[in-house]
């Protein structure tokens, strides 16, 4: 804790943080260097609030507070628990990395409008901190709306035809599915249950009929659109046209977490795990995972951009973390758990990667990237280590996410699952490899020349590196993601 | 001693303010006093709100002549609530009026809109107070023939034609309605709400009672525009000065459906209604549904942004029905709660729509291009009541829809839920044309540069769009009294 904060406030403060940076980036406008000083003090700020709780809950403690009684008997309130913590401390620093990134990236790229983009970043940020902290499912409904809306600014940037294509696509599915499915699956909650707060061993169980579960365990899936589980995925690679730190933070990290992270919510804290087994939607739902595992990382075989291979890829590994939900039990959920914190570092570096490789060459497509591992040595070195992780080989931190979910599916007595688990490892290192190796060991194809090719800006290339030794660290060192998941189901 | 006398206070000010605003003729006086007297009415209802969340209904007998020989005032939680509604907006508005009306209205005429503004208001207000049928009808008609004023007020030509179409509708309407109320009249010889509510089970089962209550309803529903019934609506509110549809939208059709929720449960009573009619809440939810996806989807086929909020409020007063159709508390109070917050989401629309006006001199969605960067504020408010209409969470709308869709569920009217969340999405659609318009397309190259509309729009905006937001996060105070309305309407606890 910080000197003299309650943990409470600090909760509280946590949350504002990112809000009163925004206003600060607002007011700051005028001068470059002051409003991205103001991001990254504002990033380092929160994220110094975030972890200075960790100790709290690996010694059980759960603050808690009440924002306002939104409706008679239902609050916004706030409860930070280990998942929370996990998401929280993740998404808080990798801000601070991607605000470091996003010096180098918009600066280098000439972006527009850069303080527009700034500003709703950090509201971007406080939502997804809001996710993470929320207390209960109307709570955490709310955020989550919060967050679409605050990033669609972000993806429509460009403000070009393409942009805004893509925005109505974002927009009419994320927002389509959580009014559609979700709000009626919270409300519905409700009625039943007659509480919505978040606790351990789920409310539904013994209030409800087995097939009332299984329909809104349906409705919560795909009500949680960011989890972007097919068929419910098109707003992924749309989101892609925004600029790249938005990618690699948002669309790899906070929005798709704050995706996933509310399945693992509502699967652990709704339902409860051991009613949730009982559910035979809950063996479907896992069905459509695997599927969408494997026809996504398919998809991501036939993709030419980077940016959108990538985005495949993500949908992918996002199942994964549904998968680990829905099957319902320890090993699983551990598995789950921990491929929030392994993808997420994994992933936004590859992201970097694409980046920093657009603004140092202007290429896009994996079919120009022949031979850029010369010019670029340490942006294709990344890659190559960023791919390894999320194609789970040691040493690097995907595999412990991925042992724990093939543990969890063998409980489970799945041996199909951990079939799919395989054979999409085999599918990553066939469309993530080609990559770093054509970079280093192929040509240049003859209309692009390398000539003149440097790389990219420094506070890139610390932002990359950052996150690269990350991957390798939590590989060796995993304990802290471990042990707050340990809390909840071992 | 004047605490007493507020709620004759709450008709006869604006009433008696009225000829002196048109007697005083200078537009600038009319202004002042108009804004004076409006905001006095505020503070009554506000007064009558907390004597009646203390100490119960209010009951005022005019000169002391007892019910039912004399007329009696009554107001309870409901009644308290639309009080506020009427005066709130009326007097929000009223300092944005000065500078749009002398854009939009001649003149040599601005003493008539203030005039006929307060007669307005003074019969929507007189509605809401009332405990007589007949009062009722004198007080529907004050507000009606006013309003046909103000909207033929406006410098479109094709203003006339709306008026006087609204004007043949809304007379077919009242007619009805006094018919209705003959009729009751016939059978009980009163015309006191409470006593009718007491006379009516011994004659409930005669033709005359029934033919009587189907003029009624169908009378108020075209009132309230119900679909079908919601003809005279969309050109009204889209060729009428801005301010007048920002007042009339948010007040004039809440007030007709105030008077359909008097009929149906303080007079008749859900258990009579049900036991002659047992159809009528099928009636009601069949129309309520078709008018919101009918209205929707003609909605997102207008090109004049004014028509568009216009066939969304025909899609909107579907969920009021709606909610009032299934006759539970929480429906009940589901409707109740989307008639406040729907008035203050549509005149916030209006209100930035009349910012726009005022500045381009037009409200079709090709004017608003590129507004996003040139009127910051406005079309910021613009998008704080279209995220409400579709019913984001932190703002109103979302608490009417959470309410409505609980209701459903709880009749486990299934398909019903699944329409109110259908229907949301719709109107993510239509809101979703003009904020592209105005956030993604540039201005047209003949269009005039155009900058912030000015403070005194600004601030009157933006008191409405921050309470749409306020009581969207902090719903309980407003939801304990709609459900206790709810609750006293269906049961009659506190009568």
């Amino acid at each position: 804790m910080i000197a003299g904060l309650s943990p409470e406030a600090t909760l509280i403060a946590a949350l504002t943080a990112p809000l009163g940076g925004a206003v600060l980036i607002a007011l700051t406008r005028k001068s470059v260097n002051l409003r991205e000083a103001m991001t990254l003090v504002t990033a380092t700020v929160t994220f110094a609030l975030v972890a200075s709780l960790y100790p709290l809950v690996m010694a059980g403690g759960s603050p808690k507070v009440v924002l306002t009684e939104m409706l008679p008997g239902l609050e916004l309130a706030l409860v930070l628990e280990p998942l929370g913590m996990l998401f929280a401390l993740i998404a808080s620093f990798l801000w601070i990395v991607t605000s470091i990134y996003a010096i180098g990236y918009m600066r280098g790229h000439h972006e527009k409008n850069q303080t527009r983009f700034y500003l709703f970043f950090a509201i971007a940020i406080a939502a997804t901190l809001g996710v993470a902290f929320a207390g209960n499912m109307l709570t955490l409904f709310t955020f989550y709306e919060v967050l679409t809306l605050s990033t669609f600014p972000l993806v429509t940037h460009a403000g070009t035809p393409e942009a805004k294509r893509a925005g109505r696509i974002y927009l009419g599915i994320l927002i389509g599915t959580s009014i559609g499915f979700q709000l009626v699956a919270v409300i519905w909650t409700w009625s039943l249950a007659g509480t919505l707060d978040f606790q351990a061993g789920g409310i539904l169980e013994g209030k409800v009929s087995g097939t009332v579960a299984a329909i809104l365990l349906v409705l919560y899936v795909y009500g949680i659109g960011k989890a972007a589980l097919m068929p419910f995925h098109r707003w992924l690679p749309a989101a892609m046209v925004a600029p790249t730190p938005v990618s690699a933070l948002l669309h790899a990290v906070a929005v798709v977490k704050a995706g996933v992270f509310s399945v693992l919510k509502v699967s652990y804290y709704i339902f409860g795990l051991d009613f949730l087994s009982t559910l035979p939607t809950a063996e479907g739902l896992q069905y459509m995972a695997a599927a969408t595992i494997l026809i996504a990382s398919l998809v991501a075989m036939t993709k030419d951009n980077l940016k959108a291979r990538l985005a495949y890829s993500t949908i992918s590994q996002l199942s994964y973390i549904v998968l680990g939900a829905m099957l319902a039990n320890s090993l699983g959920f551990m598995g789950g758990g921990m491929h929030i914190a392994m993808h997420a570092f994994g992933k936004i570096t590859l992201f970097f990667c694409a980046g920093s490789i657009l603004v140092a060459s202007h290429k896009t497509n994996v079919s120009q990237m022949g031979g850029l591992g010369r010019t670029m040595p340490l942006t294709m070195f990344a890659f190559l280590i960023g791919s390894m992780s999320i194609i789970g080989l040691p040493p690097m931190g995907g595999m412990w996410s991925k042992w724990y979910l093939a543990l969890g599916a063998l409980e489970s007595d799945q041996l199909f699952l951990v079939g799919v688990l395989m054979v999409s490892s085999l599918l990553n290192v066939a469309y993530l490899l080609p990559i770093p190796i054509r970079a280093f060991f192929g040509k240049a194809p003859g209309d692009t020349a390398t000539f003149g090719i440097k790389e990219a800006p420094l506070p890139m290339l610390i932002a990359i590196s950052i996150t690269m030794i990350g991957s390798v660290i939590l590989f060796f060192y995993p304990d802290p993601v471990f042990d707050l998941i340990k809390q909840m189901v071992m | 001693m004047i605490a007493h006398h507020l709620p004759i206070l709450q008709i006869i000010v604006p009433l008696m303010a009225a000829p002196v605003v048109i007697i005083i003729r200078r537009p600038a006086i009319a202004w002042l006093l108009a804004t004076l007297i409006t905001w006095t009415t505020l503070i009554i209802a506000l007064a009558l709100m907390s004597q009646v969340l203390g100490d119960g209904p209010i009951v005022y007998r005019i000169g002391g002549w007892a019910a039912p020989w004399g007329i009696e005032y009554r107001i309870d939680q409901i009644g308290a609530l639309v009080l506020i509604i009427v005066s709130a907006i009326g007097s929000v508005v009223m300092p944005y009026a000065r500078l749009s009306v002398e854009k939009e209205i001649p003149a040599d005429r601005i003493y008539l809109f203030y005039g006929m503004y307060l007669l307005c208001l003074t019969g929507l207000l007189g509605i809401a107070i009332t405990g007589d049928v007949f009062n009722l009808f004198v007080f529907l008609e004050i507000s009606s023939l006013s309003s046909y004023v103000l909207i033929a007020l406006g410098r479109d030509r094709r203003a006339l034609t709306a008026a006087y179409r609204y004007l043949i509708m809304g007379t077919i309407g009242a007619t009805f309605y006094i018919i209705g109320v003959g009729l009751m009249y016939m059978s009980t010889g009163t015309l006191n709400m409470l006593d009718l509510a007491s006379l009516i089970p011994s004659v409930i089962e005669s033709r005359t009672v029934l033919a009587g209550l189907a003029f009624l309803i169908v009378g108020i529903s075209l009132k309230l525009a119900l679909f079908p019934l919601h003809l005279w609506l969309p050109n009204a509110y889209a060729y009428a000065p801005s301010v007048v549809t920002a007042f009339l939208a948010a007040t004039a059709t809440k007030v007709a459906v105030y008077i359909l929720i008097r009929i149906i449960f303080t007079v008749f009573g859900v258990t009579q209604i049900l036991a002659v009619l047992p159809s009528v809440q099928d009636v009601l939810m069949a129309f309520a549904l078709v008018g919101i996806f009918a209205a929707s989807a003609v909605a997102i086929y207008q090109d004049n942004v004014k028509r568009l909020l216009a066939y969304s409020s025909v899609a909107q007063i579907g969920y009021m029905i709606l909610g009032i159709s299934m006759l539970s508390t929480l429906g009940l109070a589901g409707g109740i709660i989307h008639l406040f917050n729907h008035a203050l989401t549509k005149c916030a629309l209006f209100l930035a729509l009349g910012c726009v006006a005022y500045r381009t001199g037009g409200a079709g969605i090709k004017d608003m291009q590129g507004l996003g960067r040139q009127m910051p504020w406005t079309m910021a408010a613009f998008v704080v009541g279209g995220l409400s209409l579709i019913g984001i969470p932190l703002t109103v709308g979302f608490v009417s829809k959470w309410y409505l869709v609980q209701a459903a569920l709880e009749k486990g009217l299934w398909p019903v839920a699944g329409l109110i969340v259908a229907g949301s999405l719709l109107a993510v659609i239509y809101v979703w044309r003009v904020i592209e318009a105005a956030y993604f397309k540039a201005a047209a190259e003949d269009a005039p540069a155009v900058s912030e509309a000015p403070l005194a729009m600004l601030v009157p905006l933006w008191i409405i769009a921050a309470a749409s937001i306020y009581f969207g996060v902090n719903a309980s105070q407003t939801m304990d009294i709609a459900l206790g309305a709810a609750d006293v309407l269906l049961h009659g606890a506190a009568q």
